[in-house]
């Protein structure tokens, strides 16, 4: 399957094709907005994203010496340069993202407030690169105390017996929605989502080697509040560090982590425009499953994408059936409001990996984690004459999440043009130095930035700076999308 | 035989030349893939250096969240 064409033809191809997409679907939206201006449904809307990673962390010792340290001391050391001074391993940085030690001795990356998915994309990528220069001092302090060895860091959400760490998506929404049903018409998306947004796994070989998403298995309820046991479809938790009357915050527990960029954005943009779909009460259908636990098992065991799963109604339908009915709600929605460059392109790139994997989903080699990953494991071991379950391959696999680039399958593949790419590495830079423009990350930032260059001392949160001595002052933001809170700016310029 | 040969020649001249230029370009190309791939594959041999057996017993972590 693999050798049938050179890279060059195939990227021919699939730019042609997605060419083709592109227009097709800027034509068609045109046109739909000469037919039908500003219908019932008001201009599109800024929403605030945010994505927080729980990292898998393991330090080897090089042989010869063989001292070993704990994960909570490993995780110590990584943090040791930026919380200098402060008891707890938790830190806003001057990007707005806040870094942290979360449960089960997981470093956690959440980026700052983002009202652009691109954006958000840069925001979590530079999240990778950040731990990965903290972990290369670490290395350096830990050599001179005595431990010789090197730190592996994994975006992904399995460890080896199968405990799972999280990437959860945030999405700032309208208070107004009626949760049940926003729940109601969200699982049959969560449910579905993965065939674009899993990472992959291997899995024991008697159940068939391979399995589109990492978290599907640890699903274990429709809705709940859990998020280390009972974990659901849909996640109850809503702190929206913001106006409570207005907003709520959707708390997403169900996905994977994206190492592919193509992949967090599809996942995130098209989330976004399904909510605003339910925001604007637009869902008329109902996708219902019969049983969603079962149904989101089913969907990640089945690589052919063929398989259907049971809806209440007695229908079946596969989960990208499913999920074409979900983009043409969508289109319909945009004929009726009014859309944006950055939702045209969650839309074409939406039904372009529909069209793909409706035909064949292995044409998605350049763009889908848990595509991406399967053709090159499977390249891997039948080069070297290796089994699914030989460890080389189950190696691989953690080595394609390992965000230290020399050590990482995913980006051994980026930087020779395998995989599609969202950011420049020139945006990704900038996202690590710099808060978004639009929201109050920006403040943020700038506020952290005074504080690391020693000229006030504070306690700072999603939704509020707190100044100390002399000041004893608290900042409040209700609102994330406002990039300036007038009154603080000018007491720290005046400092 | 060589007669009929010559005959096809004559009447397909052009789908000829299309045939024969295409298989040029695509054995070039396969070339080249191999060739990128070989150099790709022992790239991945030298970022699974250390024991595989070993490395994936001890990836255990505490579940999060």
């Amino acid at each position: 399957m693999l050798l049938r064409v050179g890279p060059e033809v195939r990227n021919k191809i699939k730019t042609f094709f997605r060419i083709n997409v592109f227009f097709e679907h800027g034509k068609r939206h045109s046109t739909s907005r000469v037919t039908y201006p500003q219908g019932k449904i008001k201009k599109m809307k800024r929403r605030i994203y945010g994505l927080e990673t729980e990292f898998g962390i393991i330090w080897t010792p090089d042989a010869p010496r063989r001292k070993t340290l704990t994960v909570q001391n490993v995780v110590m050391y990584l943090f040791r340069e930026i919380v200098a001074g402060r008891m707890y391993p938790d830190v806003f940085l001057e990007n707005g993202a806040r870094f942290y030690q979360d449960i089960g001795c997981h470093p956690e990356y959440a980026t700052p407030e983002c009202d652009d998915v691109t954006e958000l994309v840069a925001h979590d990528k530079a999240g990778e690169r950040i731990i990965t220069r903290l972990a290369s001092t670490a290395e350096r302090r830990m050599r001179n105390d005595g431990f010789y060895g090197k730190i592996s860091i994994f975006k992904n959400n399995l460890d080896t017996p199968g405990n799972t760490y999280g990437c959860h998506e945030n999405y700032l929404m309208e208070r107004h929605v009626d949760f049940r049903q926003l729940a109601s018409q969200l699982i049959p998306f969560f449910v579905t989502r993965q065939v674009f947004a899993g990472a992959g796994k291997i899995k024991p070989s008697h159940r068939g080697y391979y399995a589109i998403s990492q978290r599907a298995e640890h699903i274990r309820e429709e809705i709940s509040i859990g998020t280390t046991t009972a974990r659901g479809i849909i996640n109850t938790r809503d702190e929206p560090h913001a106006d409570r009357e207005k907003y709520r915050r959707l708390h997403v527990i169900v996905g994977d982590s994206n190492m592919s960029e193509f992949s967090t954005f599809l996942k995130v943009g098209t989330t976004g425009i399904v909510l605003r779909m339910i925001e604007d009460n637009f869902i008329e259908q109902r996708f219902a499953l019969r049983n969603p636990v079962k149904a989101i098992r089913d969907i990640s065991d089945d690589i052919t994408c063929t398989h259907p799963i049971e809806l209440q109604n007695g229908k079946r339908l596969t989960g990208v059936e499913l999920q074409w009915q979900y983009l043409e709600c969508a289109k319909r929605y945009l004929e009726q409001a009014e859309s944006d460059p950055p939702t045209n392109q969650v839309m074409a790139r939406w039904e372009y990996v529909l069209t793909c994997l409706e035909s064949d989903p292995m044409q998605l080699d350049r763009e889908l984690d848990w595509v991406i990953k399967w053709k090159w494991l499977q390249t891997y071991l039948t080069k070297r004459e290796l089994e699914w379950d030989a460890p080389q391959v189950k190696h691989l696999d953690l080595k394609y999440h390992n965000v230290r680039q020399a050590e990482s399958l995913y980006y051994t593949l980026e930087n020779r043009s395998e995989t599609e790419r969202i950011v420049t590495n020139e945006q990704i830079r900038r996202a690590e130095q710099s808060p978004p423009e639009r929201t109050r990350a920006k403040f943020r930032g700038k506020f952290i930035k005074k504080v690391n260059e020693g000229k006030v001392l504070c306690g700072v949160n999603w939704s509020y700076i707190q100044l100390y001595e002399p000041y004893q002052i608290l900042y409040l933001s209700t609102d994330p999308f406002k990039p300036e809170f007038d009154e603080a700016s000018r007491t720290i310029y005046s400092i | 035989m060589s007669t009929e040969k010559q005959q096809e020649q004559v009447n397909h001249p052009v789908d000829e030349t299309e045939e024969i230029e295409l298989n040029v370009e695509s054995s070039e190309m396969d070339e080249e893939f191999v060739e990128d791939l070989d150099s790709l594959l022992d790239e991945i041999d030298e970022i699974l250096e250390e024991d595989s057996q070993e490395f994936v017993e001890n990836y255990i972590q505490r579940g999060g969240q």
